[in-house]
């Protein structure tokens, strides 16, 4: 295991405020993510290809918790200077920007998410840039994200969570953390019949499982 | 069934994304030393049950995780108000109709 910590240069540990563990050593090293063993890229290839939901797995990619003072600019000022935009201040709002988008969490903790291999850069950018009392969690391990979309993947999410889905309720880019069928999940808005869901790492055989069911009567097309 | 308004999220939220956890407004000791074991007791233990006017504390467990007050009525289930932390109520029992 000690080839995955990078050694950081001596001047470096001086201007940076904490070690940062880069958590993937690079694409050679071999990754599962959590629905690895649902084998997900056979299901694209052999299974149907046409159904109400559709859905990918947008597997091993760098999720990163930040909590920080909404009130503080400076701080708001170095998220803008790592991630090139604004954090979302507006609760239940995201933000995106090319491969990196931004959730609003809480009123002070936002879920960033990067492509994985860029997760170690970000993470060190941020403790040059950021000052003041502030966290970041490399928190990647633990959850994954799936893309569901079709026309009747409003219905599926019906049977699954609480929540409001109506486009007056809930436009493109509104998240809400929530709760999904017996477990939770991030349910993000990323177009008019498309979702994004950031579910548990120990939940997602179960959810897999419960979208399945829950996507039956419309027809599931898996995509890799 | 509640329907709770959260005033992080700022919006009405099924009752299951919360958890009730008991009487709000309760302070520390700030020197818990020198409390005697009565008002240590009491503290840690003793709540009130009334039957009308409750301000609660609920946290929005699968939402932003937060906590916040609510005042309900006990009897009718009536939501009366939702405030945050370090807020004071603005409705409250008559007297003698708290305990
Ligand atoms: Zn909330």
């Amino acid at each position: 295991m000690s080839d995955l910590t990078v050694a950081v240069p001596e001047e470096k540990v001086a201007s940076t405020k904490a070690v940062v563990m880069n958590q993937v050593a690079g694409p050679e090293v071999r990754a599962e993510s959590p629905l690895y063993h649902a084998d997900l890229d056979s299901l694209a290839k052999q299974g149907p290809r046409k159904g109400g939901v559709r859905l990918r797995e947008n597997k091993l990619l760098g999720h990163l918790t930040l909590r920080c003072n909404p009130n503080n600019a400076d701080q708001l000022a170095a998220v803008e200077r790592v991630l090139g935009m604004a954090l979302p201040l507006q609760p239940l709002t995201s933000v995106e920007k090319g491969d990196v988008s931004i959730r609003w969490m809480s009123p002070d903790e936002w879920l960033i998410i990067v492509p994985g291999l860029k997760a170690f850069d970000v993470e060190t950018r941020f403790r040059d840039e950021m000052d003041g009392h502030y966290s970041l969690v490399n928190g990647s391990g633990g959850s994954t994200v799936l893309e569901l979309s079709g026309d009747n993947v409003v219905d599926m999410l019906k049977k699954s969570t609480p929540i409001d889905l109506h486009p007056s309720e809930f436009p493109v880019g509104k998240v809400v953390s929530t709760v999904f069928a017996k477990s939770t999940a991030v349910i993000r808005r990323t177009g008019e019949k498309q979702f994004e869901l950031v579910i548990r790492r120990s939940f997602s055989d179960y959810l897999w499982l419960w979208i399945q069911d829950a996507s039956r009567e419309f027809g599931l097309v898996v995509d890799a | 069934m509640f329907h709770i308004y959260c005033p992080h999220c700022a919006e009405y939220r099924e009752e299951e994304e919360f958890h009730a956890s008991g009487q709000a407004h309760i302070a520390r000791p700030l020197d818990p030393e020198a409390c005697s074991d009565k008002e240590w007791g009491e503290y840690l233990y003793f709540r009130k049950n009334p039957r009308g006017i409750h301000h609660e504390l609920w946290v929005h467990a699968a939402g932003c995780r937060k906590f916040f007050n609510i005042t309900r009525d006990t009897q009718t289930y009536e939501i009366k108000e939702v405030y945050k932390i370090g807020e004071q109520p603005s409705v409250v029992a008559q007297s003698g109709n708290s305990k």
